[in-house]
């Protein structure tokens, strides 16, 4: 189990005139097995923070500890090495590569592994039957729906069973419908003690988090707590 | 799934950019393998052409005086040369370590002797060395015995001697087997007989005053067979007949530099082709890159992904192109050759060699690209869509 702690973070993008500040001094931390969803309006600062504790954006000040790890005091090979070992993946637009099938790109976090193919397969297998994909593996992206897409991507995060999942509007292009199914995923996974991490504008989906953090101008402006009805 | 999948799918993917880099190095081995091709193969046939042009090589004993004629016109017709070879001196260049070379090898022992009252020069050779020697002879299927003669065309006027007459040289009575056709070299004013009798008739036995040699030039420099003659023979001064062979090697040089500086720039441009289509790929590719380096590819898997990409277009453009290499040499070779029909040569390690520089040309070309998708920044890279 994982605990995250952002302290003071801050993201500068550009300089002189035209620096714009998009993260100031933020501080965030989560316990093991959250679910802890980011909510603002666009160009609050959500996608960036999300991406710091992604481990894709370098802070300009501020750090990051995941457990004792201080992320970004490591380099840039060993950041990836976190990625793939920590953390799991899932955008808003898919991003699913185009000229793999379904199978082979929830293979995808694999391939850098020292694992057999046959044991990436049974993987890759077994992440697309959590979803609720199986037998459609050897599709390809665009033989698909937008919802099973999304599935794929939920898949391919969480093949490499990483102890946190990072979402990034994972519902953007998605109907209701498939929205709440996609979200029931993610309690799904949040039960079996993944923590969660997403970014979304999106009241529906937001209160299937376990905590909601507001931010707004760069700046962390509310953090509460849902009481979930049983 | 390993790297090398996502190489070839992502190559099955982006048919037309693959065939487009496939084409660019497949040209510049196509056009290599050609010319190297056409080029020994038409060394090989010149060579062969060429020996048919008598001899390249003149030994003589080592002189210190010098000549005293100029362009056939001698003055007083007077010979201060007393030097002379041996016949064990002919055996020491058959011994020589690039002996395999030599073609032919032709001793020829000359005097002066007296025929009806005319000086004329008596010149002792190896007929059976002279068709690789003096093929403009012409004897055809027979040679002349030993014993017989054969007149040079304008030796054969002042002489009034015909095939079939009898001629005396000293003691000796000798048949004329054969009178040669107008040369317009010194061939024309000699009487030629076999070397036992010149030497005879000379009062020379066993002596040789010059030894002619025909030396394959598919396996020259001349120079390394001049130098070891030389050694075998530190009496003799061993020349190469410059004009025939400085004006052939220099061609040859000609050519080949000609051939390997168009190689070079059809190879460059090709290189060009796949480092330009590489990085225009790399940059279509740029999303694609960043999930892979989001989900956690070290920017070394990046690069290999790029690099074994270029290897497997690479190698298939250097069979393909080396297909395409033999088969236009084979269509070209005839007009090189005067449509002589000469034979095709296939060098094995053409084709090695042909595979291996399309590889590392395709693999150097792509490193840049490489590194520049190396250094993507995922978070960059994602943001573009």
């Amino acid at each position: 189990m994982i605990t995250i702690e952002a302290k003071n973070l801050s993201k500068q993008y550009g300089t002189g005139d035209a620096a714009v500040m998009a993260v100031r001094d933020m501080s965030l931390k989560t316990l093991p097995g959250e679910f802890l969803s980011i909510m603002g309006e666009s160009g609050s600062g959500k996608s960036t923070l999300l991406a710091m504790l992604g481990a894709l954006n370098t802070p300009t000040s501020g750090s990051y500890m995941v457990d004792d790890m201080d992320v970004y005091g490591l380099s840039a090979d060993q950041r990836a090495d976190f990625r793939r070992e920590f953390l799991g993946f899932v955008f808003q637009s898919f991003h699913l590569v185009p000229y793999l099938t379904v199978e082979e790109n929830v293979m995808l976090p694999l391939v850098a592994t020292t694992k057999s193919k046959k044991e990436k397969q049974l993987l890759a297998e077994a992440a697309l039957e959590k979803v609720g994909l199986q037998g459609k593996g050897g599709r390809l992206p665009n033989q698909i729906s937008g919802g099973e897409a999304e599935r794929v991507a939920i898949a391919r995060a969480v093949v490499n069973e990483p102890p946190i999942l990072m979402a990034d509007e994972p519902t953007g292009n998605l109907d209701s419908e498939t929205s709440e199914e996609i979200m029931g995923l993610f309690t799904e996974l949040n039960e079996q003690g993944i923590t969660i991490i997403m970014v979304t504008h999106s009241h529906e989906c937001a209160r299937y988090a376990k905590r909601i953090v507001k931010v707004s101008d760069g700046l962390i402006v509310t953090d509460s707590a849902i009481e979930k009805v049983a | 799934m390993e790297l090398k999948d996502i190489a070839f799918l992502n190559l099955r993917r982006r048919k037309a950019k693959a065939a487009f880099i496939l084409a660019g190095l497949m040209i510049g081995v196509t056009t290599v393998v050609a010319l190297v091709t056409l080029f020994q193969s038409v060394s090989e046939d010149i060579s062969h052409k060429m020996e048919k042009y008598g001899a390249n090589i003149l030994v003589v004993p080592k002189t210190e005086n010098l000549a005293l004629s100029y362009g056939g016109i001698s003055l007083g017709g007077i010979s201060l040369e007393t030097k002379q070879l041996s016949e064990a001196d002919v055996d020491r260049i058959r011994t020589i370590p690039t002996a395999q070379n030599l073609a032919a090898i032709g001793p020829m022992v000359l005097g002066a002797v007296n025929v009806n009252g005319k000086s004329v020069m008596l010149a002792g050779v190896d007929f059976s060395t002279s068709r690789l020697l003096k093929p403009w002879w012409e004897f055809g299927e027979t040679l002349p015995e030993n014993g017989q003669l054969v007149v040079g065309a304008i030796a054969a006027e002042i002489l009034n001697a015909q095939v079939g007459s009898e001629i005396q040289l000293g003691v000796h009575s000798v048949t004329v087997a054969k009178v040669l056709g107008k040369t317009g070299s010194q061939d024309d004013q000699i009487i030629f007989i076999d070397t036992k009798t010149a030497q005879s008739i000379l009062g020379k036995p066993g002596a040789v005053s010059l030894v002619e040699v025909a030396a394959h030039c598919t396996d020259c420099p001349i120079e390394e067979l001049i130098a070891e003659i030389s050694a075998a023979l530190p009496g003799a001064e061993v020349m190469a007949i410059k004009q025939v062979v400085q004006g052939r090697m220099k061609a040859m040089n000609q050519f080949q530099e000609f051939l390997y500086g168009i190689s070079l720039i059809v190879v460059l441009v090709g290189c060009l082709v796949v480092l330009v289509t590489m990085m225009s790929s790399v940059r279509e590719r740029t999303t694609e890159i960043g999930i892979f380096r989001a989900i956690g590819f070290r920017r070394s898997l990046i690069m290999k992904i790029i690099l074994y990409e270029a290897a497997l277009i690479s190698t298939l453009a250097g069979i393909l192109g080396y297909a395409a290499g033999i088969t236009s040499s084979l269509v070209a070779l005839p007009f090189f050759t005067g449509g002589e029909g000469a034979p095709l040569y296939l060098d094995p390690m053409l084709a090695g060699g042909a595979i291996a520089a399309s590889l590392v040309l395709g693999l150097l070309s792509s490193v840049y690209p490489a590194v520049i998708a190396s250094r993507m920044d995922p978070n960059e890279a994602l943001r573009t869509i």
